[in-house]
């Protein structure tokens, strides 16, 4: 029965899980003979903000990249909002890592927020004053209004990743997923990309956010995803960011002073 | 004789010529601006040198069943064929082995190129007689230029240039983020192929007048020469249009003035020209102007340190310094401040405290971006502002603004 149904390409996931922004079955990628991720399932809660945690080269960003499309898994399903990932791609907004793309590209940082309105735009649409105004807006919930008009290359780290965010802002998505968006960003930005994401939770919109700082973990993030290769955990902060998931997450790499000092923080 | 050819009155085959030349390189300019964005200008290479079997096998084809050998649509449709297998097999080099994309390029490259000159070889001692001319496609041969030759190159040009206006938002998209793009949806794979098609259309297109081994440069030059001017994508593709569009203008006008010129060679020299001068003298990013920047950028920062120090009661050991300060009335020989020199050094002593204070301030951030040590504070900020910071400063406020 479930075969038929996985022929038929009807979801298979479990009761009350129709709904999920984004759920991931038994996904599996891989880089030639060593997978990446392997065989993981991940629900994610709607209307909250899921911190991905792992130690590097733990399929972090594979696991988002996967669930996008951007690479092709082995094996595994991923559905969004209940559905195949096509039908419901424009209720998702990516914010790729800021070393992806190279900042010389000869564009001003209003043209890069623009690029997220480019289904409104269509191909050969005009940019009209709404989608300026709109633009506009998303870069001023970022904090980078003043900057509109400068080339994206005269830009600081935590600029260039507010940038992106601002980009994706314009889509005004029902699901958004960060890959890394505090890697390397001064404090002023760290506070400001973290004060927009609680306002889209507050909005019903739901946050997956690769993140790797695991001392502002409880501090950010109601739910947790840890990974390394294999799923480790999954669920609410208090469940399952733990010092034994921690540990066996992340093994021997992570000092036993790390662990207590989360430990203590988690009471 | 070069103002008779500038204005097109050095007879039918110049004025062909010059058309064709001009519309060839305003959409290979716009074409090959997408290619360089999304850094794989060399690709241009690899097509057009697998264009030449496809020219050779269309002669035979043609005529073998006794058609004109030297037939220009059957020869690039053949040129066409070819460069399209060219296009697929680096395609799947890059995609499907371990193989870098410089590493496809030089395979696929050499390959079709050395095929391309074996058929030649076989054409010429097959004695038809007509194939005079194929050699014409290696470097581009106007002389004989018939008015269907020129219509085709200039429908063929205006065609891309109307595609490549239609895709251009997506192709944009994908140079500048294919990882973004992908995830919102767009076919990326599928859009560098229609962008490397539309580069193989123009190749195709300007073999009869530059021909294969030179169409490079007419793809990549005027990009490269447009970036120096513009940091915005879709001026710099305006702009790389026209440095194409004139090169092969000039180029075809000057080879028209004496005889013997070789035209595709001299259209590559104009462009050559137009990306020297653009190196040279393009007011932000050209050589001479960041060199001029770094001189006086070394030259402020000598009077900044040299003012703060005047204002500290230190003393000034470094020569450069001294000299700098004396030039400019703020110092006299012996290291001692004049009065304008007291003023400004006062001056810049606070505007170091204001940008202190305006650095440490997240609402002044677009201001603190701008920060260099140099620059003078009232130009970033209003006079309130100032005041409003002075007042954050305390102490005397007998410093003027």
């Amino acid at each position: 029965m479930l075969e038929l149904a996985a022929q038929q390409g009807v979801s298979v996931a479990g009761k009350g899980l129709e709904g999920s922004p984004l759920a991931i079955r038994g996904l599996t990628v891989s880089y030639g003979q060593k997978p990446a991720v392997f065989s993981v399932d991940m629900t994610v809660q709607s209307g909250a903000m899921t911190a991905i945690i792992g130690p590097n080269g733990a399929g972090k960003s594979t696991l988002l990249k996967a669930a996008l499309g951007i690479v092709t898994p082995l094996s595994g399903q991923v559905s969004v909002f209940g559905e195949p990932l096509e039908k419901q791609r424009a209720r998702i907004a990516y914010v790729p890592q800021r070393a992806s793309v190279d900042w010389d590209f000869p564009t001003r940082v209003i043209d890069v927020v623009l690029m997220g309105l480019s289904r409104e735009l269509g191909l050969l649409g005009r940019v009209r004053a709404r989608h300026m105004a709109c633009a506009m807006d998303c870069l001023h919930r970022v904090g980078m209004r003043d900057f509109a008009d400068r080339q994206i290359g005269q830009l600081s780290g935590g600029q260039q990743q507010r940038v992106f965010l601002a980009r994706a802002l314009a889509q005004d998505a029902d699901l958004y997923l960060l890959d890394e968006p505090f890697a390397g960003v001064d404090a002023a930005t760290e506070k400001a990309i973290i004060a927009v994401l609680k306002s889209l939770k507050e909005a019903g919109k739901t946050v997956v956010v690769v993140h790797h700082d695991l001392a502002t973990v409880t501090d950010y993030f109601d739910h947790v995803f840890l990974i390394n290769t294999r799923k480790v955990a999954e669920g609410t902060v208090a469940e399952a960011f733990t010092a034994e998931t921690l540990q066996s997450a992340y093994g021997g790499r992570l000092a036993t002073a790390q662990i207590d000092q989360i430990s203590r923080a988690l009471g | 004789m070069l103002w008779d050819a500038l204005t097109l009155q050095l007879g039918y085959n110049a004025t062909l010529v010059a058309i064709g030349a001009t519309l060839l390189g305003v959409s290979a300019g716009v074409t090959g601006t997408f290619l360089f964005l999304r850094k794989r200008a060399l690709v241009s290479d690899a097509i057009s040198h697998a264009t030449l079997p496809g020219v050779c096998l269309g002669f035979m084809v043609l005529v073998a069943f006794g058609g004109d050998g030297r037939n220009l649509i059957g020869l690039l449709a053949g040129s066409a064929v070819s460069a399209w297998i060219g296009l697929l097999c680096m395609n799947w080099l890059t995609r499907h082995t371990r193989l870098a994309e410089d590493a496809a390029i030089g395979a696929v490259l050499s390959v079709f190129f050395g095929f391309g000159i074996v058929l030649l070889t076989v054409i010429q001692t097959m004695g038809v007689g007509r194939q005079a001319g194929l050699e014409g496609f290696l470097l581009g041969s106007t002389a004989g230029m018939l008015w269907a030759d020129a219509l085709i190159i200039a429908i063929g040009g205006a065609a891309t240039l109307l595609l490549v206006m239609i895709i251009r938002r997506p192709m944009t998209m994908v140079a500048f983020d294919p990882e973004y793009a992908a995830a919102r949806g767009l076919p990326v794979h599928r859009i560098d192929l229609a962008m490397m098609g539309l580069v193989m259309a123009v190749t195709v297109v300007g073999l009869k007048i530059v021909g294969l081994i030179l169409i490079v440069a007419l793809l990549i030059i005027p990009p490269v020469t447009a970036r120096f001017w513009s940091e915005r994508s879709d001026r710099v593709v305006l702009l790389a249009g026209l440095a194409g569009g004139l090169a092969g203008y000039l180029g075809a006008a000057l080879s028209a003035s004496a005889p013997n010129l070789p035209t595709g060679p001299i259209i590559v020299l104009v462009s050559f020209g137009f990306f020297a001068l653009s190196m040279f003298l393009a007011p932000v990013r050209g050589v001479l102007a960041a060199v001029l920047r770094h001189m006086r950028f070394q030259r402020r920062v000598h009077i900044r340190q040299g003012l703060l120090a005047l204002a500290q009661g230190q003393k000034i050991y470094e020569p450069l310094t001294l000299r700098l300060l004396r030039r400019a009335g703020l110092a006299r020989a012996d290291g001692v401040a004049t009065e304008t020199g007291k003023a400004r050094a006062a001056k810049a002593l606070r505007d170091e405290k204001r940008w202190e204070i305006v650095r440490a301030d997240q609402t002044h951030e677009a201001t603190a971006a701008l920060y260099d040590g140099l620059r003078d504070i009232e130009t970033v900020l209003t006079r309130d502002q100032i005041a409003e910071i002075d007042r954050l400063i305390g102490g005397p406020q007998e410093v003027p603004a």
